[in-house]
């Protein structure tokens, strides 16, 4: 037990916790982005409410949820140690700057850029895990034609409420058969949220410093681990600029800006 | 062609470890562009002492990139605008005339300023003495092919050794790491069949002394390589982490 404490209190183990937290956030970025783009369907947001009761109901996704919040934490936490740390081998800085000359500034901008980053999972959480969790979020029910698919939904009123996050049952009468589902309904949070416009633009600003932070930070991951090799550099770079720096921050701008514009 | 450049120096100047210190500014004419950039010290010391004023300390000692004494950030960089050479191999026909030409010593608390642009190495030196060297008793000389080694291994383990303990990589870094040197020192031995019986000890004992000196956490910037004046590789520094998690693991 002693040598874990010693590996993760040196220099090296500590980068390595920020290491592994940090593709462990990376991992989560991919869920969370792929099963948001749900958002985009025109179903007046049944898949989403769905998979958003999955998501905060199944035990095993609680546990992992549980495990991320952590995993947030003690990636800011450690951060700012090393920050600090750092800080401290150099107390007094250069009169004149070169750092542009021999680096990209994403790699010397990571403290700013996450603490950019963890007050807007500060801000994020309380706009829809907070309220969807504590707030009042009113329902919607979901009728969805068995022999056509299609689905109409109409919002319950507002003093409405059931035991369950989703109840669903079937009805049939003379139009024909239907699923019937009233749920918790987000995404008309989501809807009403990015109707403001300055919550929109802090959303897409943040989603730059998710670029820049990402950009440098999931290479630098790997060579934080050991993983450097000419073989599979090359496959790293691809992945960390093109899906984590490129494609991830312009999904997540693109639905403030579809809720808004739509 | 030789040209002549006048230029301005803000040079830092601290009159010993604990005084406070601050940039004196010198005006400097007629300086060739032939001159390497410790000969326009040189000129200017000379000045400097026949003025009765204290010259400015700075180390140097083979003038041909070898030492790594030469330790001055010449306008934000370690040994100057220049990759790949030292501040000794850095000639006055880099600058223009009428530059402003800003000169610091190394800026980390694990080197601490002795005076001017003088600093304390001797952190890199006890982190050598903490492991890295290798203590098998040679005996006789052996014959030259009895121990084998890949021309890959022994290339990357030269390159690793090109490492003249500079301290620019420190200087280099926004966190004043160590990382590269360490690593370099580590990869010379760790690659090659006579670092293996120490391998593990040598890594561990080399990150601690580095951990106590005080030195920074590895950003992976690549500002260290960078400005190294031997070019030497962040592949050294995956290695050290792996030899290191290796060694920590089992
Ligand atoms: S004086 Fe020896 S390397 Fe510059």
């Amino acid at each position: 037990m002693k040598w874990i404490i010693k590996m993760f209190s040196s220099t090296i183990g500590q980068k390595f916790i920020m290491a592994l937290t940090g593709l462990f956030l990376c991992a989560f970025l991919i869920v969370h982005t792929l099963g948001n783009l749900q958002l985009f369907k025109s179903d007046g947001g049944l898949a989403f409410n769905t998979y958003s009761v999955f998501m905060s109901t199944n035990p095993v996704i609680k546990c992992i949820s549980y495990l991320l919040y952590a995993t947030i934490l003690l990636h800011a936490i450690k951060g700012f140690m090393l920050l600090r740390k750092n800080k401290k081998a150099r107390p007094i800085d250069y009169a004149v700057q070169g750092g542009s000359a021999n680096s990209h500034w994403t790699s010397r901008s990571m403290g700013i850029l996450g603490t950019i980053l963890l007050l807007f999972i500060v801000v994020h959480m309380y706009n829809f895990w907070f309220e969807y969790k504590f707030g009042h979020v009113p329902f919607t029910s979901y009728f969805t034609n068995m022999a056509t698919g299609e689905t109409k939904f109409q919002p319950m009123s507002a003093d409405y409420v059931q035991a369950n996050k989703m109840e669903e049952g079937m009805i049939s009468n003379e139009q024909g058969q239907f699923r019937v589902v009233v749920v918790k309904d987000l995404f008309k949070e989501v809807e009403i949220s990015f109707k403001e416009w300055w919550l929109v633009a802090l959303y897409v600003i943040c989603m730059f410093s998710v670029s820049f932070h990402l950009y440098h930070g999931f290479q630098s991951a790997f060579q934080t681990l050991g993983i450097n090799h000419s073989k599979y550099n090359g496959l790293i770079q691809f992945i960390g600029v093109w899906f984590f720096s490129i494609f991830i921050p312009i999904a997540f701008a693109a639905m403030p800006l579809y809720f808004f514009f739509k | 062609m030789e040209k002549h450049l006048n230029l301005t120096l803000k040079i830092w100047r601290q009159k010993n470890a604990k005084a406070k210190g601050n940039f004196e500014a010198y005006k400097m004419t007629g300086i060739s562009t032939d001159m390497s950039f410790l000969e326009m010290f040189d000129v200017l010391n000379e000045r400097l002492v026949n003025d009765n004023i204290d010259p400015i300390a700075f180390d140097h000692d083979c003038r041909e990139g070898i030492c790594g004494a030469c330790s001055m950030v010449i306008n934000g960089r370690p040994h100057g605008p220049k990759n790949a050479i030292t501040t000794c191999q850095l000639h006055m026909r880099s600058f223009n005339d009428g530059d402003t030409i800003t000169v610091e010593p190394w800026r980390a608390s694990p080197f601490p300023i002795i005076k001017d642009l003088v600093v304390d190495r001797s952190s890199f030196d006890r982190i050598m003495a903490a492991g890295g060297f290798v203590s098998t008793n040679t005996g006789s000389a052996q014959d030259a092919n009895c121990t084998l080694i890949s021309k890959e291994a022994a290339d990357e383990s030269l390159a690793a050794a090109a490492c003249i303990g500079c301290g620019a990589c420190v200087a280099a870094c926004k966190n004043a790491s160590a990382m590269l040197f360490v690593s370099a020192k580590v990869s010379q031995f760790a690659l090659l069949p006579q670092g293996q019986p120490e391998r593990k000890k040598r890594v561990l004992e080399m990150v601690a002394q580095m951990d106590t000196e005080g030195f920074g956490a590895c950003t992976n910037t690549g500002a260290c390589s960078a400005e190294c004046p031997k070019e030497i590789s962040l592949t050294h520094i995956a290695r050290m982490n792996r030899d290191y998690l290796m060694a920590e693991l089992c």
